[in-house]
Parts: C-alpha cells; structure tokens; sequence
C-alpha cells in the first residue's frame, strides 16, 4: 500500500483552480521529484500534501500507518523571516515539537536527536551562532536539520537549493540521497530537471495543469523532458 | 510638581502609588511578552487597532454613566475585535491594513463624539488618550484581573515556550507536524485584548500599544535569541516603567506619555550599542 496517495486531486485558492484531477501515489522509499515553472502549482500541492490546504475536490489518502507528525518540512525560502532572532539550536531543536503533545521542555532524547542531525549536515559547529547572521546555505541546512528532527519517515522539501552555489548543491543532494537511502520516503521540489532526473526515483511534471508522473526512464523519454532540455533526447 | 517625600507622605498614597506600581509593572511585563511574538509574527499593528477599539469601549462606558464598569464593557468588545482582527490579518484577499485603519480611527471618532455627549471635561478626553497621572483610577479589580492575566500569561510562556517559539518562527511548518497553531493565535489574540485594556487605564490609548512594540524592538536589536529577546524586553520594559512611572508622579506629567519617552530612549540606545557592536564584528 502507498504512503501518500493523492485521488483525483483538486487544488483551488478562493475558488480559482491551480490543479485539477490530479493523482499518484507515493511509496515507502520513493524519492519523488516535482518539477514544473513557476506558479504551476508546485507549493500549493505540498501544502495539500501537509494538511495545510484542504483540496477543493478529490482526497488524500495517508497509508501505512503515516501520521501527520511524522511528515518533516522544508519550507520554501520566502515564507520564512530571514531576520528572526533564534539561534541555530533553538532552530534545529523546534522540530522535534510535533510529536511530543503536551510535555513543555525538551527531553535529553530531542536534544541527542538535535545534536545527531546537526552533525550529519555538520552545522554543528555553529549551533550557538545567530539564525539571520548564517548564509542562505546555511540556514537551508539548519531547517533541514529541523525537518529531520521531525521524523525519519518522509521530508517534505520545497526548493532545498534555491540560492545556494554549485558545490553546497550538490552536497544538499548528496545529503538528500542518503537520507533516502537509509529509508527516508523524499518528495522534494526543484527546478534543476537535470538533477531529478539523477537522483529521484518518481518524477511528477505539473504544466498547464496537465502533468506527467512515472518513474525516472519513463520521464526521460517523455515529451516533457525534451521540451524543457531544449530537444535532446537521449 | 511633587517631591518623593511629599509622594510618600501618607499612608494612603503609599498605598494608591504601590497599587498602581504592581498593576503596572504586571501589565508592562505581560505586554512586554506578548509583542515578542506580536512584533515577529507582524501583528503588531493589531494592538494598536485594539488600544483605539479600547478607547471608543471606555468612552462608551462613560456615555452610559457606567465608568465603574468600564473593564467589564471593554474587555468583551475588545477581546471580539482581537479575534476579527486575527481572522482579517490571516486572509489574503482583505486589505487587511486598511481594514484595521478602518476600525481604529472609526472607534477614536466615535468614542471621541460619545465623549462630547456626555460632557465630559477634555482632560479628561487627554487623559484616556495619554494616561491619566492620577493614581485615583486604578481600582481593586485592575490588580486582581491583571494579577490572573500575568499569572496566566508567565505560565504559558514558561510551560509552553518552545511551542510558542516554533508557531512564531514558523506557523506552517508548525501545523504541518501537528500543532494546534489557531489555537495559540486566538490565545494571543485574547491575551493581548486583556492586557490592552488593562494597561489603557493607566498608559492611554495611544500609548498603550507601545508597551507592546517598543521593548521587542529594543531587545532585538542587541539579542540573537528568542530566549534572549524574551528576558531582555522583560527586563528592559520593567525597568524603562519604574522610571517612568516615578517621573510622571513627581513632575505631573501624563504616566503614559513619559514611559514611551523612556522606552523610546532605550531603544536609541539599544540601537545605537547594536550598530556599533555590528561594526565590531565585521
Ligand atoms: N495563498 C494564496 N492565495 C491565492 N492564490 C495563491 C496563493 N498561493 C499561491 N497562489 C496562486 O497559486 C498558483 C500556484 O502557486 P504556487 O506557489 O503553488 O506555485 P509554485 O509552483 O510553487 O511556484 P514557484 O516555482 O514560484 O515556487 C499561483 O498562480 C499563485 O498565484
Ligand atoms: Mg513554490
């Protein structure tokens, strides 16, 4: 059965649509990549996705046994305040909040977990400095370390390299990779089509509201690829 | 003009200056706490909205010659307002900001006019708007609610500051791994209409919402922490009160007219050490 799968999806803004009938599913260790221009909806079905737009017709269906706090986040850029004042500690650590109900402090479990994700993206040298004072890739891994302080089982992640420089990108995907690779079900959002055809096991295409989704090969060989690649057909 | 002695000359002045004092450093730590997150969240224009709603409410009161009762008429009028407010500030398509200037200057006018009609003399119009300097006003009932509501808000943000850390830094992602964020919001919304109205009595209505703003500007711009931030504009608006407060009473001057001048020098202050410590670490 599939973790998250989407029936038949229609996503609208007051009324005005931005997808329509839109279905796939998701499984345990996929790593799907939704690819698409500017304003064809990509956010808008993450949001869905995490409960926080209800669809205007359709369903989604969470199987497995996938809760809504085990889905960990990586928001796009804009929709956080670069200027707040929190350090990279208090950061990283918030995201262990969801499933710990009412209890009010942090137990010595959250902080190991804080502390376990601050190394695997190494920013745990910086763990006392100032969130706004951080680069952009910086702070891109600090709330990737927040979303996988979430949960291990899927990461939700919108624009993950918007704004970083070619190397820091590649290790965010290589990060990524292993993330996946040791079991993380990853759906994550990019406009670098050449690297979701590397790396990501599912692509999805939104575009007019029509859309591609298959596996990687399928996608390759679709018409999509070739119309955003400039025609090379491999 | 006064002087400490004559200040404290009786025991029934030290008795009203005490009691002002506690209601005032409560409401001043309470809003102190709230504009943190009110200021973070880009709220902050919503206290004023609801200081201007508070005032048309008192003058309300008095045209119904029920001033005794004044904070059992505002507090539900404002506390209302507070939470349209929120709901207007969440959705998109309102213009939210004109809409708030609507209500706020539509209750300054009419309670204003409401005012008029009641013939009241214009001090005391001066007063509701600046803080009277008066220690006659302030009654039981203001030091036991605002005693309730500072309790209640130094709990919450004891017992769930890393939940309200998360929601101010980032309500989506928040929601998204299951916190009640509406909740919280309608809690602020609440919380901050009652320490509004609490405070207006002895700060004004158009001072008032400077105790929200002034101290999480202040502390911001030297701490890098949330916590930091939090314990800083505590502190620096009880502080930036007590002068405040003593030097209204011994000059005659409006209460709360000269806290906001001293708050508004520490905020010079604050910025100024901030830029230069900035250049420091360049
Ligand atoms: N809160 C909102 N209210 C109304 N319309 C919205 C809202 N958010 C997005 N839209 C509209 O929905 C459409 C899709 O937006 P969305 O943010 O999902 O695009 P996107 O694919 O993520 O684009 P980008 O690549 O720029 O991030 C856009 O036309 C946008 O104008
Ligand atoms: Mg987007």
């Amino acid at each position: 059965m599939a973790l998250i799968s989407c029936k038949n999806l229609t996503l609208a803004y007051e009324g005005k649509s931005v997808l329509t009938d839109l279905s796939f599913d998701v499984k345990q260790g996929d790593y799907l990549c939704i690819v698409g221009e500017n304003g064809s909806g990509k956010s808008t079905l993450m949001k869905s996705l995490l409960g926080l737009l209800k669809p205007a017709s359709g369903e989604i269906v969470y199987g497995d046994g996938l809760r809504q706090n085990e889905i960990g986040y990586l928001p796009q850029q804009t929709e956080i305040q670069r200027d707040f004042p929190a350090s990279v500690w208090e950061v990283v650590i918030s995201g262990t909040l969801g499933k710990r109900g009412l209890k009010p402090f942090y137990s010595a479990k959250d902080k190991a977990l804080a502390k376990k994700n601050m190394q695997l993206l190494s920013i745990d040298k910086i763990k006392r400095q100032s969130y706004q004072n951080l680069s952009g890739g910086q702070q891109q891994r600090v709330l990737l370390a927040r979303a996988m302080c979430a949960t291990t089982s899927m990461l939700l992640l919108d624009e993950p390299v918007a704004g970083l420089d070619p190397v820091v990108t590649a290790e965010m995907y290589k990060i990524i990779k292993e993330l996946n690779d040791n079991g993380t079900t990853v759906i994550m959002i990019s406009h670098d089509i050449a690297a979701a055809a590397e790396y990501a096991s599912h692509i999805l295409h939104l575009h007019n509201k029509h859309l591609f989704y298959g596996t990687k090969e399928e996608y390759i060989f679709s018409d999509f690829y070739c119309k955003f690649c400039g025609g090379d057909k491999k | 003009m006064m002087t400490f002695r004559e200040l404290f000359a009786s025991e029934f002045m030290i008795n009203l200056v005490v009691r002002a004092l506690i209601v005032g450093l409560l409401v001043t730590l309470c809003s102190s706490l709230l504009g943190v997150s009110l200021v973070l969240k880009r709220f902050s224009m919503i206290g004023d909205g609801l200081s201007h709603v508070g005032f048309g409410a008192v003058a309300l009161a008095a045209a119904l010659n029920m001033t005794d009762m004044k904070l059992f008429i505002s507090i539900p009028i404002v506390i209302v307002t507070a939470i349209f407010l929120l709901k207007l500030g969440n959705s998109k398509k309102t213009k939210g900001d004109a809409s708030l200037a609507i209500v706020s200057t539509g209750a300054v006018a009419l309670g204003s006019l409401l005012y008029n009609m009641s013939n009241q003399r214009s001090s005391d119009i001066c007063n509701s708007l600046f803080g009277s300097a008066s220690l006659f006003t302030i009654g039981d009932i203001d030091l036991i609610l605002s005693s309730v509501l500072s309790i209640a808000i130094i709990v919450l943000f004891v017992f769930f500051y890393t939940k309200i850390f998360a929601i101010t830094f980032d309500e989506n992602f928040s929601k998204a791994t299951g916190i009640n964020t509406n909740l919280f919001n309608m809690l602020l919304a609440v919380l901050t209409a009652v320490t509004i109205v609490l405070g207006m009595n002895m700060m004004g209505s158009l001072m008032i919402s400077a105790l929200i703003v002034f101290p999480a500007m202040t502390s911001m711009k030297v701490c890098t922490t949330f916590k930091g931030v939090l314990i800083c504009s505590a502190s620096v608006s009880l502080i930036c009160f007590v002068i405040g407060f003593f030097a209204a009473c011994l000059l005659g001057w409006q209460t709360g007219a000269t806290v906001v001048a001293v708050n508004l020098v520490a905020f010079i202050g604050f910025s100024v050490v901030g830029k230069s410590r900035r250049k420091v670490l360049q």
